[in-house]
């Protein structure tokens, strides 16, 4: 059977079985919710489909990249949700695949496929933050237990979160990267308390989260205690894909994203015609309007450098170093878009609450404030630039 | 989409960097420019690049060409843009063979397409009148005499004008400058009576001449395209050299950035390499991240006009806007990290900055292209 034959077979396959599937009401639901919900979470995770590209024998769908795309392209035809997102999928769940035991596998890989489990990442502290590996959170093996004090923050959404994978120092006398693991356990266990965090932009997602003897099975430390480092580093990998995917890049943006981006594009310019005036069919402030086009501009340079990695990245490589350049530039560029729209607003864009401002105005008002963090989370720019400088082009220390 | 390049397309790409590496370094450009060369480029050397097909490059075989696409003219223009090649392709191998192609008579393609793709003949396009780029400020007048026209007028940076056999003037049949009606092109031999060509010595080293025209008497048969409807020639040809540009200035600025790289990895002061200070590497890495950009914008809009894609225009007009201020940033940053060295006429990467600047504001600089980049958009 030729490649293109299967493919075709393939995608008739997923096109009757979506149409058997998919809930009514999840059709065109970017965030959906409910009991329909649920069901299309058993539904995509029975079929393999919900994590389409992990291996079978864990829940996966075993599927290469050429069936993984016949699907996503199948499911954005017909306006079908992910089942599935988050922390556990994007981040947590590659990196179980690349170094936990089969047993860690297997307890923890279907509550993800299924969205039967909430993660967060505990990963920056009050004194750990560009610089993570001197994180103080201490664990102490006791029997077959870990004991768990100290302190992480901007830890995102903690406060729905069921399980946090964490990183703990079990060896204080070793160099800072040497004393390190990977751990996961549960959320409810006692000794722990989550504490919301107020923004700049009002209220977050973010928390902090306080350990007081908390007791984590030793079974639940992936890889080797105090090599957790390399773990901590490759979930980065994974987490600045997932943050430059969020911000209007991607590794992969198909046919869809490229329609919200053209969508988005002229949503800008339409606005910016509407608190600047129409010149002719010019925005009219000249100024603002070359930003816009250099800004525009840079968006379409930047997705095609998405593009044009996926093209040369061989299959089954993982995000390599060109993630930083990705999670670099999608964040810088965001923080100019929503400085751009402060300008563009004016007095309008000053609103915090009340009815002298729309609901856009004061959204753009609370989503300038919180672009603020996006060079920031995830790796501040600085430190993007410094994995670029010394891993890319091979400047000295 | 194509953004990698084929087998075919590699292969192309090691042998022009082999061959200019080894034939026109930038010492070649060098020896010209402190030889006062006569031409500005090597007869023979472009000879040898005609032999190889790269002078007929996009023209069709039944012409002496070797029938490729703008994917592979991009390819040959950015290995040419790092060595900073002077011989005559924007000219001739792109302008020229377009508007030859598209606007002139078969018998005149039949005799004028051979002789470029042999390396025999160059052309150059005497369009622009002002020093700021703008393509239809045309004040040029053919005037309508006899059967034919007579054409007045005096245009700037003509590039490779004064080793042109001839000329494909953009003059006003109508309307007044800035129209984009009422504009014809004409085919005019540089030895026609009333036309004066003075060679303009330039920044960048490289070939640009002012030609003046009085009552320079051209017949009906000279006229490329339609009367007064010069701009629907001289657009998509505009476009096309647009883009072979922005290759050969993805090329520039490759090039300057990756010398600039090694000398911060090579030059020691404080007994360490420079290389390691954060105040440089910051500024290096962002460097490459616009580097990366431009390279996948040149790729995209060299595959938009193979492909004919309705949004070639937009492409183009991103590509050059990209590559423009991505290598007057790269070659500003390029001097200032080589320091003292980066200010003498001995090392090369002046000659860089040089030809970037020009490069930049040929056919329009970034501001120009955002603009037309806006316009296209409906903004």
């Amino acid at each position: 059977m030729s490649a293109t034959t299967d493919l075709d077979e393939f995608r008739s396959e997923v096109r009757t079985w979506l149409e058997e599937n998919l809930p009514e009401t999840l059709r065109g639901r970017a965030w959906p919710s409910g009991s329909d919900l649920a069901l299309w979470r058993q539904r995509m995770g029975d079929r393999g489909f919900a994590c389409p590209t992990w291996p079978a024998e864990y829940g996966g769908g075993g599927l290469d990249a050429a069936h993984t795309r016949v699907l996503q392209q199948e499911m954005a035809r017909v306006g079908a949700p992910p089942s599935v997102r988050g922390f556990g999928v994007s981040m947590l769940g590659p990196v179980l695949l690349e170094f936990a035991n089969d047993a860690q596998k297997r307890e923890h890989l279907p509550g993800i496929i299924y969205g039967r489990v909430n993660w967060c990442q505990g990963y920056s502290e009050p004194g750990a933050g560009s610089d993570l590996a001197s994180l103080q959170t201490r664990a102490v093996r006791e029997g077959d237990e870990y004991v768990i004090n100290g302190q992480k923050i901007w830890t995102s959404g903690a406060t729905e979160a069921d399980w946090m994978f964490c990183l703990v120092r079990t060896d204080p006398r070793a160099p800072k990267h040497d004393g390190i693991s990977f751990i996961l356990f549960d959320l409810k266990s006692p000794g722990v308390e989550v504490r919301p965090i107020r923004l700049i932009s009002g209220a977050s997602s973010f928390c902090e989260v306080f350990f007081k003897d908390v007791h984590a099975k030793a079974s639940n430390l992936i890889g080797v205690e105090n090599a957790g480092w390399t773990i901590a580093k490759r979930l980065l990998q994974h987490e600045r894909t997932m943050l430059s995917g969020g911000m209007g890049g991607g590794t992969a943006p198909g046919r869809a994203a490229a329609g919200r981006a053209a969508q988005r594009r002229n949503g800008f310019a339409d606005m910016a015609k509407k608190y600047l005036g129409d010149a002719d069919g010019r925005i009219a402030d000249p100024v603002l309007r070359d930003q816009l086009a250099q800004l525009e501009l840079d968006g379409l340079c930047y997705r095609l450098t998405t593009l044009r990695s996926a093209a040369s990245a061989k299959a089954g490589q993982g995000p390599g170093h060109t993630a930083s350049m990705f999670k670099l530039y999608a964040s810088e560029m965001n923080k100019r878009r929503q400085e751009l729209t402060m300008s563009v607003l004016g007095s309008q864009g000053l609103g915090w609450e009340g009815e002298a401002f729309d609901a856009f105005e004061r959204g753009t008002t609370r989503q300038w404030l919180r672009s603020k963090g996006n060079s920031i989370e995830g790796g501040t720019s600085e430190v993007q630039l410094n994995v670029i400088a010394k891993r890319v082009l091979g400047l000295p220390d | 989409m194509a953004l990698v390049l084929t087998e075919e397309q590699q292969l192309l790409q090691e042998t022009v960097r082999d061959f200019v590496r080894e034939k026109a370094p930038v010492k070649h450009l060098r020896q010209l420019r402190d030889t006062n060369d006569k031409v500005g480029f090597s007869r023979d050397l472009w000879k040898e690049m005609a032999d190889l097909g790269w002078a007929g490059i996009i023209l069709p075989e039944e012409h002496g060409g070797s029938g490729l696409g703008y994917a592979e003219l991009g390819i040959l223009l950015e290995e040419c843009g790092r060595t900073l090649v002077p011989e005559p392709f924007l000219s001739t191998v792109v302008l020229g063979a377009e508007l030859i192609q598209k606007g002139a008579s078969e018998a005149q393609q039949k005799e004028i397409l051979g002789g470029i793709a042999e390396g025999r003949t160059v052309l150059a396009l005497a369009h622009q009148e002002q020093g700021r780029y703008s393509p239809y400020a045309v004040s040029t007048r053919a005037e309508a005499a006899g059967d034919g026209f007579q054409l007045s007028g005096k245009k700037t940076f003509v590039l490779d004008g004064h080793v042109a056999d001839s000329l494909i003037v953009v003059a006003r049949t109508s309307g007044a400058a800035g129209d984009r009606d009422g504009l014809t092109l004409f085919l005019v031999p540089a030895e026609s009576a009333g036309v004066s060509i003075t060679r303009t010595v330039m920044v960048d080293s490289r070939n640009s001449a002012v030609v003046e025209l009085s009552n320079v008497a051209v017949s009906r048969d000279q006229v490329l395209g339609d009367v007064g409807a010069g701009a629907d020639l001289l657009d998509p040809a505009l476009d096309r050299a647009t883009v072979a540009l922005s290759a050969q200035l993805l090329g520039v600025l490759t090039e300057a950035f990756e010398r600039t790289v090694e000398y911060l990895k090579t030059r020691i002061q404080f007994d360490v390499p420079i290389g390691s200070f954060q105040a440089l590497k910051h500024r290096a890495a962002v460097m490459f991240c616009e580097v990366e950009l431009s390279k996948s914008i040149v790729m995209d809009a060299l595959a938009a006009i193979d492909e004919g894609r309705e949004n070639a225009s937009q492409l183009v007009s991103a590509a050059k806007a990209r590559t423009s201020d991505t290598a007057g940033l790269v070659t500003r940053e390029a001097v200032q990290m080589f320091g003292g060295i980066g200010m003498t006429d001995e090392e090369e990467i002046g000659f860089f900055l040089k030809r970037a600047r020009a490069a930049e504001l040929t056919l329009g600089d970034g501001s120009f292209h955002r603009d037309r980049f806006a316009q296209l958009n409906g903004y």
